[in-house]
C-alpha cells in the first residue's frame, strides 16, 4: 500500500471535490468527463475498502485538520457506522455513474458538466459526514450537501424546478439553521464538546429536561431524515433528473439524514441517556406515525416517482424508530436498514428513470402490460420491491427483522403494530406495479409500438442493484459485524 | 518613523486629498488615491501588529501631552477596526476607475476621489483619536464628505437622499456633541482616558445622565439602528456604486465602535448596563430591527435597496451581541463588525458591476443574469450565502457567537430568534438567486458581457476573504477576543 490509511482518509473527501475541476476542465468532452468521474468513483471506492480493511483490522484511523474556530476542529475518524454509510454510498456512486451516462444521454439533458461536477461535490460532502468526528465536521458537511444538491434538483430550470427547489432548500436549510444549528451549539454550551463519544457526551446528571429539548431540536433540525412535518421536500426534490432521485434522494441525502439521527442518539446521546429522556416517546411516536402517514399517501401516488419518494419517507421513519429505540437490536436494525433500503430504493429509482427514457411513461396506471417490453426492468422492479418490503429472498429481511426485535426488547407494542402495518402496505402500494406490468395485458390507449429496454449502462447498473439485494440476503454478514461493532466501541 | 505611524494613518489620507485636486487626470487621481488608501492599510496592519504585540499605543499629537494635547490612543478595539476601514477601503478603490466612468461624469472623476480621501480620513480619525471632541470633528469631516459622495449619484434622486442624510446626520453629529459638551461641563476634560476616571465620581448627576442619553441616540443614529434608519437606505441605493460598497462596509461599522467606545471606555460597563436600562431597550430595538428590515428587504424591487434593508437589519445582530453585555457578545459584534464589511463590500461591488453592465438594479432586470454575467452572480451568491450565515463562510462565524453568547447568558428567545431572522435572508437573497438563474433575459435588453476584470478582480478577493476568513478565522476571533476582554478588563 503506498499511502497511508489517513491520507486515504482525507482524499475520500478531498479527491471528489478535486474531480470537479477535472470534470469542469473536461466540460467539452463527455466522454473524458465521464470518464473523470467514473475513474474518481472507483478510486474513492478503492480508499474506502482499504479504510474498511484497516478498520477490521483495528487501526484507529483519525485525521485532524485545522480549527475553524478555537476549539471547534475539522475532524474526521473512523468507526463502524460511518464505515458503513460510507461504503454503501462510495459504491452505489460508482452504479449510479453508469447509469446516468445512459440515463443522461438518452434523455438529452442540458448542462451535464454542471450535473456531473455537483454530485462529485455532493458525495464528497457525504464522505465528509459519515467520517465527521465531531457535530460540528457533521453540520459543516451537512450544508454542503444541502447546497451543492440545488443545483441538481432544479437541473431543469423550468418553473416546476423553481418551485421543488425552493420547497427543498427552504425546508432543508430551514431546519438546519433554526433548529440543528441551535441543537449543536446548545450542546456545546451544556456539554463542552461535541466530539461524537460511545456512551455521549452528556454527564450522567445532565438536566433531562434540557436533553429533551435538545432530542427535539436534533430530530427536527435533521431535515433530511424527512420525518414528518419536515418532509415536503423529498416529494418536492423529485423534480430532480432520476439519477439525481436515485443517488441522493434515496441513498446520499436522505441517508445522511438518518444517519446523523443515529450518530446523535448513539455518540451525543447514548442510548442509556435516551431511554430515560421525557421527549424520547413521543418523538417515537411522531416516527411511528411519519412511517404510517407516509406509506398511506404513497398509496395515492399515481406518479411513480412520488410513490417512491412517500416511501422513502416512511422507510427513513423506520430507522429513525430504530435509533430512537435505544437498544442494541434497533440500532443494528436501523444501521442495517440504511444499506438495505439504499439498494432497495436506488433499484427501484433506476427502474423509474429506465420506464421514463424507453417507455417516456412516468404515471403507474401507464405501465400496465409493460412487462412484455421491459422484462429485466420490470424483474428487477420486482426483486427490489420485496427488499423494500422486507421478505425473503432478499436484504431487507434482516433489518425489518432486527427492528421489529428493537420494538419487542423495548416492549413498545404500538410501535411494532405500526411497523408491521406498514410492511403490508408496501405490499398493496410496490407489489401492484410489477404485478400488472407481467400479467395485466396491455389496455393502455397508447401504441407501444417501438419500445425497448432501457439503454444498456442503465441495465447494467440496475442489475448490479438487484443482485446486491439479492447478496444481501444470504451474505449479510460483513454489514452486521458493522452494524453491531456500533455499539462495542 | 514606527513611532509616528498613529499620525501617520490620519495625517496621509488627509493630505493626499487636497495633493489630489491637482491631479486632472482621472487615471493618474485613481492611482494616487489607491497609493495613498493602500499606505494607510499599511499603517493600519503594523499598527496592528503593534498592539497585539505590546499593548496600548499613547499618541501625543504635536508633543502636548494629555489632557492639554489631543492624545491617540490605539488598543486593540480600535486597531482592528482601523484595518477593517482602510483594507476594505482600498480593495474597493481598486474598482472605482471603471465603475465612475460610467456613473461620474469625467470632470468631476478628480473631486470624486478628494472626497473620497477625505471621507476615509475622517473615519480614520474618528476610530483613532483619543479626544472626545476630536471625535465630533472628524465624524463631520467624514460624514460631510460623503454626503456630497452621495450626491455625485447619476441619479437624481441621489440629490434627495443625500440631502435626508444630511439633515439625519447633522442632527446625530450635533446630539453627540451636546453629549460631548455636558460631559465637559462636568468633568473639565475632554480626553476619552480622563473622563473614564472622572465620570463614575459624578456618574448620578441628571447632567451625566442627559449627556449619555444625548450620545447614544447620536450615534445610534449614525449607526442606522432601527427605527433611526430611515436615511440609510435610499443614501445606499442612489449613491455612485462604489460608494455604496465602502460606506456599507465602513461608515456604520466606525458608528459601532463609538457607540462601544461611549459605552465600554468613556462611561463604563456599570453605569451603561446597571444604572441605564441600555440592555433592554439594546435588545428590544435589535431584534426588531432584524425583523422589521429582514421582512421589508425581503419585499423591495430594487436590489440595492434590499441589500440596504439587509445592512440594517445585520446592524440589529451587532446591537443584539452588544446588549447581551459579556464578553463573547461583544466579541460577536466585533467579529460581525469585520465580516458583515466582507459580505457587503463584496455584495455592492458587484452590484456596481451588474450597474456598470446593465445599468439598473432593479430586481426584474436580473433576469437571465446568471448565464450572461456568471462570474459577477457567482460572487453575489456567495455573498448571499454568507449573509445567510451558511457554514465555510464569515456569516456562519459570526451567528455562531451570537448564539453561544445569548445560549451562554441563558437568553435562549433569543437566540432563536437571531437564528429566525436568518432564515429571512434566505428567502431575500433567493429571489436574486431565482431571477436570476431561473429566468431568460427580458426581452428588448441586447447581449450583456460579464464585466470587465477591473471590477471582478476586487470583487472576488473579497468574496475569497468572505469564504478564507470563514475557514481560517485566526486573526478575527483573536483579535475581536482580545478586545472585547480588554473593554471587559479581563487581562488575556
Amino acid at each position: 500500500m503506498i499511502l497511508s490509511l489517513e491520507a486515504m482518509l482525507q482524499l475520500s473527501i478531498v479527491l471528489p471535490l478535486l474531480a470537479t475541476v477535472g470534470i469542469v476542465a473536461a466540460g467539452q468532452q463527455p466522454n473524458l468527463r465521464e470518464a473523470v468521474t467514473i475513474g474518481t468513483s472507483l478510486v474513492l471506492f478503492y480508499f474506502v475498502v482499504n479504510l474498511y480493511q484497516g478498520l477490521k483490522q483495528g487501526e484507529v484511523i483519525s485525521v485532524q485538520w485545522w480549527q475553524l474556530v478555537p476549539g471547534l476542529q475539522l475532524s474526521f475518524a473512523i468507526e463502524p457506522l460511518g464505515m458503513l454509510f460510507a461504503l454503501v454510498a462510495s459504491f452505489l456512486w460508482i452504479i449510479t455513474t453508469i447509469y446516468s451516462i445512459g440515463y443522461m444521454r438518452s434523455h438529452h439533458e442540458q448542462n451535464q458538466t454542471r450535473f456531473y461536477a455537483c454530485f462529485a461535490i455532493a458525495i464528497g460532502s457525504v464522505m465528509g459526514i459519515a467520517f465527521a468526528a465531531n457535530l460540528f465536521t457533521l453540520f459543516i458537511f451537512y450544508e454542503v450537501l444541502t447546497l451543492s444538491t440545488y443545483p441538481l434538483v432544479t437541473h431543469a430550470g423550468t418553473a416546476e424546478a423553481k418551485k421543488g427547489g425552493r420547497i427543498y432548500l427552504g425546508i432543508l436549510l430551514s431546519t438546519s439553521i433554526a433548529f440543528f444549528l441551535l441543537a449543536v451549539i446548545t450542546t456545546w454550551v451544556v456539554s463542552g464538546t461535541l466530539d461524537f463519544k460511545p456512551g455521549g457526551v452528556f454527564d450522567a446528571n445532565v438536566d433531562t429536561t434540557v436533553a429533551g429539548a435538545i432530542l427535539i431540536l436534533f430530530i427536527f433540525g435533521i431535515g433530511k431524515a424527512a420525518i414528518m412535518p419536515f418532509h415536503r421536500w423529498l416529494p418536492a426534490a423529485m423534480v430532480a433528473p432520476t439519477p439525481v432521485s436515485a443517488l441522493l434522494h434515496a441513498v446520499a441525502v436522505v441517508k445522511a439524514g438518518v444517519f446523523t439521527v443515529l450518530k446523535v442518539c448513539v455518540f451525543i446521546f447514548g442510548i442509556d441517556l435516551l431511554s430515560v429522556l421525557p421527549t424520547t416517546q413521543f418523538l417515537l411516536y411522531l416516527a411511528g406515525a411519519s412511517v404510517l402517514l407516509a406509506s398511506l399517501v404513497a398509496m395515492q401516488q399515481d406518479n411513480l416517482k412520488a410513490r417512491l419518494a412517500y416511501s422513502t419517507v416512511s422507510q427513513l421513519g423506520y430507522v429513525t424508530v430504530g435509533a430512537l429505540l435505544a437498544t442494541s437490536a434497533g440500532v443494528i436494525g436501523s444501521s442495517m436498514h440504511i444499506a438495505m433500503h439504499a439498494f432497495g430504493k436506488i433499484t427501484l429509482f433506476f427502474c423509474a428513470g429506465a420506464i421514463l427514457v424507453a417507455a417516456h411513461k412516468s404515471n403507474i396506471s401507464e405501465m400496465r402490460g409493460l412487462g412484455k417490453q421491459m422484462p429485466i426492468t420490470m424483474a428487477a422492479f420486482f426483486i427490489a420491491s420485496l427488499s423494500i418490503i422486507g421478505v425473503p429472498p432478499t436484504g431487507g429481511t434482516w433489518s425489518k427483522w432486527f427492528l421489529l426485535m428493537g420494538t419487542l426488547e423495548a416492549e413498545q407494542w404500538i410501535l411494532m403494530a405500526a411497523l408491521m402495518i406498514s410492511s403490508l402496505l408496501n405490499i398493496a402500494y410496490l407489489l401492484p406495479i410489477p404485478f400488472h406490468a407481467f400479467f395485466s395485458g396491455d389496455k393502455t390507449p397508447f401504441s407501444r409500438a417501438g419500445v425497448k429496454e432501457a439503454p444498456l449502462p442503465s441495465l447494467i447498473a440496475l442489475s448490479i442493484t438487484t443482485m446486491g439485494c439479492l447478496v444481501l440476503f444470504v451474505y449479510p454478514q460483513p454489514l452486521y459485524e458493522l452494524a453491531k461493532a456500533i455499539l462495542a466501541t | 518613523m514606527l513611532i509616528q505611524l498613529p499620525a501617520l494613518a490620519v495625517i496621509l489620507p488627509l493630505l493626499s486629498a487636497p495633493l489630489c485636486l491637482f491631479l486632472r487626470r482621472s487615471l493618474l487621481a485613481w492611482l494616487f488615491t489607491v497609493i495613498a488608501s493602500g499606505l494607510t492599510m499599511l499603517v493600519s496592519i503594523t499598527l496592528l501588529q503593534q498592539v497585539m504585540a505590546s499593548g496600548t499605543i499613547v499618541y501625543e499629537m504635536g508633543g502636548w501631552s494629555a489632557p492639554w494635547g489631543i492624545e491617540y490612543r490605539i488598543d486593540k478595539l480600535n486597531a482592528y477596526v482601523l484595518l477593517i476601514v482602510s483594507s476594505i477601503s482600498t480593495v474597493v478603490l481598486l474598482a472605482a476607475h471603471t465603475s465612475i466612468e460610467k456613473e461620474i461624469p469625467q470632470d468631476r472623476h478628480t473631486l470624486f476621489y478628494v472626497l473620497y480621501l477625505l471621507s476615509l480620513a475622517g473615519l480614520i480619525g474618528v476610530v483613532i483619536t483619543g479626544d472626545a471632541f476630536n471625535v465630533f470633528v472628524f465624524l463631520e469631516i467624514s460624514s460631510l464628505a460623503a454626503y456630497s459622495l452621495i450626491a455625485l449619484g447619476e441619479d437624481r434622486r441621489a440629490l434627495w437622499a443625500a440631502y435626508q442624510y444630511l439633515i439625519m446626520g447633522t442632527i446625530g453629529a450635533t446630539f453627540i456633541l451636546i453629549g460631548i459638551g455636558l460631559m465637559y461641563q462636568m468633568t473639565g476634560t475632554l480626553n476619552m482616558d480622563d473622563l473614564s476616571r472622572r465620570l463614575p465620581e459624578v456618574a448620578q448627576t441628571r447632567t451625566v445622565f442627559a449627556a449619555y442619553a444625548f450620545i447614544i441616540v447620536g450615534v445610534c443614529l449614525k449607526v442606522a439602528l432601527f427605527p433611526l434608519h430611515r436615511w440609510l437606505p435610499n443614501a445606499y441605493a442612489y449613491a455612485p456604486s462604489v460608494v455604496t460598497a465602502v460606506l456599507a462596509a465602513t461608515s456604520t461599522k466606525v458608528a459601532v465602535y463609538l457607540l462601544i467606545r461611549f459605552t465600554f471606555s468613556i462611561f463604563g460597563i456599570s453605569f451603561s448596563f446597571t444604572t441605564v436600562p441600555l440592555q433592554t431597550i439594546f435588545v428590544i430595538l435589535g431584534l426588531l430591527g432584524i425583523f422589521a428590515a429582514s421582512t421589508t428587504a425581503i419585499f423591495q424591487k430594487n436590489v440595492k435597496h434590499l441589500f440596504a434593508y439587509s445592512s440594517v437589519a445585520q446592524i440589529g445582530y451587532m446591537i443584539v451581541g452588544f446588549s447581551i453585555g459579556t464578553t463573547t457578545g461583544l466579541m460577536a459584534t466585533l467579529l460581525h463588525l469585520f465580516n458583515h464589511a466582507l459580505m457587503k463590500s463584496a455584495l455592492f461591488l458587484a452590484l456596481g458591476a451588474v450597474m456598470y453592465r446593465i445599468g439598473s438594479a432593479q430586481l426584474s432586470q436580473f433576469q437571465g443574469l446568471g448565464r450572461q454575467m456568471p462570474f459577477t452572480m457567482a460572487a453575489i451568491v456567495a455573498g448571499g450565502l454568507s449573509l445567510i450565515g451558511v457554514p465555510l463562510t464569515v456569516g456562519f462565524v459570526s451567528k455562531w457567537y451570537l448564539v453561544l453568547a445569548a445560549l451562554e447568558n441563558g437568553w435562549w428567545p433569543v437566540a432563536v430568534l437571531v437564528l429566525l431572522g436568518s432564515l429571512l435572508a434566505l428567502v431575500y437573497v433567493w429571489r436574486i438567486v431565482e431571477a436570476a438563474y431561473f429566468n431568460e433575459p427580458p426581452a428588448g435588453r441586447g447581449a450583456v458581457e460579464e464585466a470587465p476584470l477591473g471590477f471582478l478582480i476586487p470583487v472576488w478577493v473579497l468574496v475569497t476573504a468572505n469564504i478564507y476568513f470563514g475557514m481560517d478565522t485566526r486573526l478575527s476571533v483573536q483579535v475581536a477576543q482580545a478586545a472585547a476582554q480588554s473593554l471587559f478588563g479581563v487581562s488575556p
